[in-house]
């Protein structure tokens, strides 16, 4: 039965659509590669990353319905983490006074994760006291408090931020290199889409899609609506948090913006435009959002005017997203 | 530190709310009586501020620029609800925020396109360019006082035309029920209009106001727009008393931290830091506050639909 | 025997309004009890009462002995205290199936399991579709909760109360909005379920009423009226005229 279930999504449109959006992200920069096109690789990067940024908010957005317009938080504090321990690792100094820095990536990764899985703890566990416009408020008003800390930090460079010289190593592997990025990024990516899935499928994912749907029914199946959303929303977070420590190593350069609220602005679109709720919308989203930007940015500096109308008329006139204009409705069990 | 430094600051941060207020209002009637969302309202705030800041340059007079830019803004606010927003009300938020994230796009590439990539300026009118004495050797610019008497104006104007005029009273209808106002046989399109645009024009009135204490640049309308959702969410969202108690509470918090902390912080870190870390920890203190109101009260703190 | 369900001195205010005033009665183990009264007498607050979506302002309820007045609606359903709503609840975008898996998963006490597909578990399909059958939807298991008719949610509404397993099951008007087919067909099933189940039925059909009650309580303005078997109440003066006797 699980064999035919997985078949069954596979051979639905947007089975099809997933694979081939994933299969054209993990192409462009190989071709690139072969084209001498280096400069689309870190582009190809940057687009799995945000997409993984989207894939995070989608879990506690699409399935669990809450709106979080402070995602930045998680994906600033991932990035600040990480960041964080690189730099002490070239400078000396301890992360808040505890731990020396360190460039392996097996150990200062997984430190951001839990940093930001804790943050996101105590964010839900006060914010889900409230639902609608202000659980968006309440989330944003915690994203602006850390933001506004990271301005006032001046270890970490205060409004300047902090520039890094090297990326951290993955176990003995080195992932300077564009390419081997990429394919980290690309993994990374692809683990969280399989994690999403199996997620959305099991019986937690059950209770967080009944959550988002009607509240009053989870409780009166007698299962408390709190645990199941304030998971979803820490396991959310923690993807999200991945992503910013990925865009800092790619970068090399971890500032404020991270933490701003355009960034949890720009990670919410991703995921309205692909299609919320959808496992590959956050793809689809961050892809087309970045390409129109360097696309249409490279013909006019009006790029923000073009970027608006088409946002605009997505939004009219294909509703459910790119995926919901791709691939029909979401169909459930 | 003086008493008159003190007072000084105070109401320099009852004038940032009053000028929040003006922000707010639209944006909490517009939640209140068509449950939308509207990211573009700081767009009409910068309207306002950019034809009443041209109109003046052009014509040498404030008071031809300023209601100018309340015009615009409201013509602006009418057009957009026409154009857009009119096909949204149905919708859920999240389109709500995609397409008026859109619309900031649009209205800020826009307007660089029409005033050009640089800052304009706007003087204060003679007629306000005084000063008023206050106790102690100090004195308070007229042009501030003007504002918050502008903000005490439309309180007041908002609050007679909700409780007494038939307007109103369909606002009131339209936010309880949405339905009982088409029972009522008003026509809820050309209502809906009209309430887009008095809250359009009520921005742009902030705009222009504004822009004759700072620059008026594309951009400017994205952290106000911010403050007034802060103000409306703890203010409870569709209560116009709620947002001008809301709004007077973040422009003290907001004015009296940025001049208070960092000199406390001077007590503790080098007076380098202390500059920017008070200022950073100023911003922070209107969230925590925002943060602790809803933790006690998750609806806000005057809730408008019970 | 002792009482499954007393309810003792309950009141909740609205405001000026007694939507329960003083409401005290007993549902005895193996019974179904009706609730009946007009419009806007208060049946539906205290069915909430009971589930614990509204907290009453005083007064105590106990359910197997206990007084479960402070326990939460989860807590009070994982006790054995099923409902219906009046306004059907369904999940919409579910299928029959799913939407009656969340009960059986529940009722197993098992959410926090991340990585088993839901739709490949037995321990949670199997159950389901016994409860499918039970209302006479197997059939119809796998269509989305949009695309069934009225009548059909009604039965899923059933089914899903029944994948809980519940001592006593709260019914708000499971005939509300039925045809007299479908009703015929609802009173049947119930019929079938009574030799299971303890009930507490509000209804406004009144012929499912009295064939199905087997005691009746009438509630007019908040307040029990009369209270006892279904024979007592059909003949007493003081129902007919307060209540009744509106239709008659």
């Amino acid at each position: 039965m699980d064999n035919s279930r997985s078949n069954s999504f596979l051979r639905s449109r947007e089975g099809v659509l997933t694979v081939v959006a994933l299969a054209v992200l993990l192409a462009a920069p190989l071709v690139a590669q072969a084209a001498g096109q280096t400069y689309f690789i870190s582009l190809a990067s940057r687009v799995a990353i945000l997409a993984l940024a989207g894939v995070g908010l989608n879990l506690a957005l699409g399935s669990g319905g809450m709106i979080s317009f402070g995602h930045a938080a998680f994906f600033g504090l991932g990035g600040y983490v990480a960041g964080a321990m690189v730099f002490h690792a070239q400078e000396g100094g301890q992360f808040l006074g505890l731990l020396a820095g360190t460039q392996q990536a097996l150990l200062s990764w997984p430190l951001a994760l839990a940093v930001a899985g804790i943050a996101a703890l105590f964010i839900g566990v006060i914010s889900l006291r409230t639902s609608g416009v202000y659980f968006i408020m309440i989330t944003l008003a915690f994203a602006q408090m850390f933001y506004y800390l990271a301005l006032s930090f001046p270890t970490y460079g205060g409004e300047d931020g902090m520039t890094l010289y090297e990326r951290s190593t993955l176990g003995g592997l080195s992932v300077s290199g564009d390419l081997p990025f990429f394919f980290v990024c690309f993994g990374v990516l692809l683990l969280a889409l399989l994690l999403c899935s199996r997620l959305t499928g099991s019986r937690f994912g059950a209770a967080l899609m009944t959550a988002r749907q009607n509240e009053t029914r989870l409780a009166t199946v007698g299962i408390n609506p709190f645990p199941v959303k304030l998971t979803g929303f820490v396991i959310s977070a923690m993807i999200t948090a991945l992503a910013g420590v990925l865009l800092v190593e790619q970068n090399g350069f971890a500032s404020p913006s991270l933490l701003s609220w355009h960034r949890s602005g720009e990670i919410m679109i991703f995921v309205i435009l692909g299609g919320v709720g959808r496992l590959i919308g956050p793809v689809l989203g961050a892809a087309v959002f970045i390409l129109l930007e360097t696309v249409i940015g490279g013909y006019t500096d009006r790029w923000q005017l073009v970027l608006g109308l088409v946002l605009l008329g997505i939004v009219l006139f294909a509703r459910g997203g790119l995926v919901g204009l791709l691939a029909g409705r979401a169909r459930h069990d | 530190m003086s008493a008159a430094f003190l007072l000084e600051q105070l109401l320099n941060g009852v004038q940032f709310g009053v000028m929040l207020f003006l922000m707010s209002a639209g944006l909490t009637l517009v939640f209140g009586v068509m449950g939308l969302i509207n990211l573009a309202h700081g767009s009409l705030y910068m309207v306002g501020a950019f034809v009443c800041a041209w109109v003046s340059g052009a014509t040498g007079s404030f008071w031809l620029g300023l209601p100018a830019g309340l015009a615009a803004a409201a013509a602006a606010g009418a057009a957009v609800e026409i154009l857009v927003m009119r096909r949204l009300y149905d919708r859920d938020h999240l389109d709500q925020v995609l397409a008026t994230f859109s619309l900031i796009l649009i209205f800020s590439e826009g307007t660089r396109w029409i005033f050009g990539n640089q800052p304009l300026y706007l003087n204060i009118p003679p007629l306000l360019s005084g000063v008023i004495p206050l106790p102690g050797d100090g004195g308070y610019p007229l042009y501030r006082v003007a504002i918050i008497a502008v903000g005490i104006v439309v309180a007041i104007g908002l609050y007679l035309l909700i409780s007494r005029t038939r307007l109103g009273m369909q606002i009131r209808a339209g936010e309880a029920d949405r339905e009982m106002i088409g029972a009522l046989g008003v026509d809820i399109k050309t209502l809906y209009t009209v309430v887009f645009a008095l809250g359009a024009m009520l921005a742009g009135a902030a705009g222009a106001l504004v822009g004759a204490l700072q620059s008026v640049q594309v951009g400017m309308g994205e952290s106000v727009l911010i403050l007034a959702f802060v103000v409306i969410v703890i203010g409870g969202i569709g209560s116009i008393k709620g947002a001008l108690v809301a709004a007077l509470l973040v422009g003290l918090v907001d004015t009296l931290g940025r001049a208070f902390l960092p000199r406390l912080l001077t007590l503790v870190m080098p007076a380098s830091d202390a500059g920017t870390t008070g200022s950073a920890l100023a911003s922070m203190a209107i969230y925590l506050v925002m943060a602790a109101i809803l933790a006690w009260r998750p609806k806000g703190l005057f809730p408008a639909h019970g | 025997m002792t009482d499954l369900l007393v309810l003792n001195g309950l009141q909740k205010h609205f405001g000026a309004l007694r939507a329960t005033d003083d409401v005290s009665l007993s549902v005895r183990p193996g019974t179904l009890h009706a609730l009946i009264g007009p419009n806007g007498a208060g049946k539906s607050t205290l069915i909430g009462q009971i589930a614990g979506t509204i907290t009453p302002d005083r007064g105590s309820i106990t359910f197997r002995g206990e007084d479960v007045t402070p326990l939460t609606l989860p807590q009070r359903a994982r006790k054995g205290l099923g409902r219906t709503f009046q306004i059907s609840s369904l999940i919409p975008e579910f299928s029959a199936l799913r939407n009656v898996m969340l009960a059986v998963q529940a009722r197993q006490g098992s959410s926090f399991r991340f990585w088993g597909r839901v739709m490949a578990d037995r321990s949670l399909t199997g159950p389901a579709m016994a409860c499918l059958e039970r209302v006479g939807l197997a059939d119809r298991a796998r269509v989305p909760v949009s695309d069934l008719s009225h009548g059909e949610r009604r039965q899923l509404e059933l089914a899903v109360a029944l994948a809980l397993e519940p001592v006593l099951l709260l019914l708000d008007e499971p005939m509300a909005g039925l045809g007299p087919e479908e009703s015929r067909k609802m009173t049947d099933l119930l019929h079938t379920l009574k030799r299971e189940t303890a009930m507490l039925l509000v209804e406004h059909d009144m012929d499912a009423v009295f064939s199905l009650a087997d005691e009746v309580s009438v509630l007019v303005y908040g307040r029990v009226i009369a209270n006892g078997p279904v024979a007592e109440i059909r003949t007493s003066a003081a129902v007919r005229e307060a209540y009744l006797g509106e239709d008659a």
